[in-house]
């Protein structure tokens, strides 16, 4: 019922947006810089409150506790986090076509799950394999074209578009290998709760790594919910486009009007 | 022969008048690499908070174009403001940029930044790319700076890039925001603005 709910709503919002030009990186580049509709800016901003409050009382002070604790512990479960993401990153890069970075990717995962003990330390890189950036089943429905749709705050999980939203739907319809052994799949080795807990220690580790800049932001904001949606929104677009390249120099023509000396 | 040495001393002084000119103009990595250290040197010193921060609102004001980013944050309402809104709204973003900047950058101590490379877009721009060095505490983060380069002699920074997020976008789409919730009216900006200064 959820998925079907979901999937309605995505019908709804992609349809405002409509469909991007799938000819090309310049298409894709120009769609991609084309603003986001705010199409339920009202309830996104109820739920971003929601977050906010959420975040203050619970994930700000653990994220704050998990800082005290000492480094290497931090980094070992920071890597083993990056390590699980290959699952979902492997799959990603095959369906985009980038096949070198899949067969990176899956070396680098097998180097790591085994000498470097379930993903703790990262000798992959000092075999020359260097990280590659993450990808998502929304990333690769960008790269096929897809529009962003409308942008959308989701309780708890926080900044997201209806497109992005929708495509996690198959990280948990199959496209998760880790999903698979611990939530989908009754396996001896691993549970539900190694699930839950990993994505749980992801958000606080992301949050740890981010205190200073989300309380510099708040403090600076005179619009806290427009300055996050506008960071996310810029970050996703870095990421579908996987440019190197800063994303504003791709549409020069708001400043190329303003001359001041 | 008279006329000769004439000429011959015209053109010795316009060549070291061309020479004094030319070095008062400054590559877009090197000012950004002189600004960076002027700062460093700002937040390293053992000074008060207010004194670091009144140091760092004369390096902006001599090294930002806050006017050229305020007009950019004000994105399709710009051509909509009288010449009296422009005055006002300049002062008001003068005030709210030097007060954001100052307290962004106060927190620093002593921050290193290593210049890297620049890439020139066009006549007005070159895009300067750095990186601030990691420490303890916080991972390297990649900084890149838009560099107005119309008049070479005095560039001036447009935009930092911190690890591809737009600084002046942010802030344009905040603004943007701010007006739009407000049925495009460009006093509920100057409003904001007046009680975020305030503050």
């Amino acid at each position: 019922m959820k998925k079907i709910l979901l999937a309605i709503i995505f019908i709804f919002t992609i349809s405002g947006n409509g469909f991007a030009a799938s000819e090309g990186s310049e298409d894709l580049s120009k769609n991609n810089n084309k603003p986001v509709n705010d199409c339920f800016e009202g309830l996104n901003r109820g739920i971003f409150a929601f977050n906010k409050a959420l975040d203050d009382a619970i994930v700000e002070p653990l994220a704050k506790g998990y800082r005290k604790l000492p480094s290497p512990i931090r980094t070992g479960t920071s890597n083993v986090l990056d390590n699980l993401g290959n699952l979902i990153t492997i799959p990603n890069n095959i369906l985009q076509g980038q096949l070198g970075s899949a067969g990176i990717n899956s070396l680098r995962l097998l180097i790591n799950t085994t000498i470097g003990i379930v993903g703790i330390f990262d000798p992959a890189t000092s075999f020359g394999l260097e990280k590659n950036g993450k990808e998502d089943y929304g990333q690769t429905l960008a790269s096929w074209g897809v529009g962003p749709g409308c942008y959308i705050v989701l309780p708890i999980l926080g900044p997201s578009t209806a497109r992005d939203a929708v495509a996690s739907i198959a990280s948990f319809s199959g496209g998760d290998p880790w999903y698979n052994i611990t939530v989908r799949n009754d396996t001896h080795y691993v549970a539900d709760f190694d699930y839950y807990a990993s994505r749980v220690t992801k958000g606080v580790d992301f949050r740890s790594k981010n205190i200073e800049a989300f309380d510099n932001l708040e403090k600076n904001s005179m619009d806290f919910y427009a300055s996050v949606k506008s960071l996310y929104l810029q970050d996703r677009r870095q990421k579908i486009l996987n440019s190197k390249r800063i994303i504003d120099t791709l549409d020069d023509s708001d400043w190329e009007e303003i001359e001041t000396n | 022969m008279f006329f000769k040495v004439k000429f011959k001393i015209s053109l010795t002084l316009f060549f070291l008048l061309s020479l004094i000119v030319n070095s008062h103009s400054i590559e877009p990595n090197e000012f950004v690499q002189k600004t960076v250290n002027r700062a460093s040197e700002a937040l390293s010193n053992k000074i008060s908070t207010e004194i670091k921060i009144k140091k760092l609102k004369i390096i902006a004001k001599e090294t930002v174009d806050i006017r050229g980013i305020g007009f950019y944050t004000l994105g399709k309402y710009r051509k909509t403001l009288t010449d009296n809104q422009k005055d006002q709204y300049i002062s008001l973003f003068e005030e709210y940029f030097l007060k954001t900047f100052s307290d962004r950058l106060a927190e620093y101590t002593d921050p290193k930044v290593r210049v890297d490379s620049y890439e020139k877009l066009n006549e007005n721009y070159t895009i300067v790319s750095s990186v601030l060095i990691a420490t303890d505490k916080r991972p390297e983060v990649k900084i890149d700076w838009r560099i107005y380069t119309k008049n070479p002699e005095n560039p001036l920074i447009r935009d930092l890039i911190i690890e591809g997020l737009s600084l002046a976008r942010t802030q344009k789409e905040e603004f943007n925001s701010i007006i739009q919730s407000n049925d495009g009216d460009i006093n509920a900006l100057f409003s904001s603005l007046k009680k975020f200064n305030s503050k």
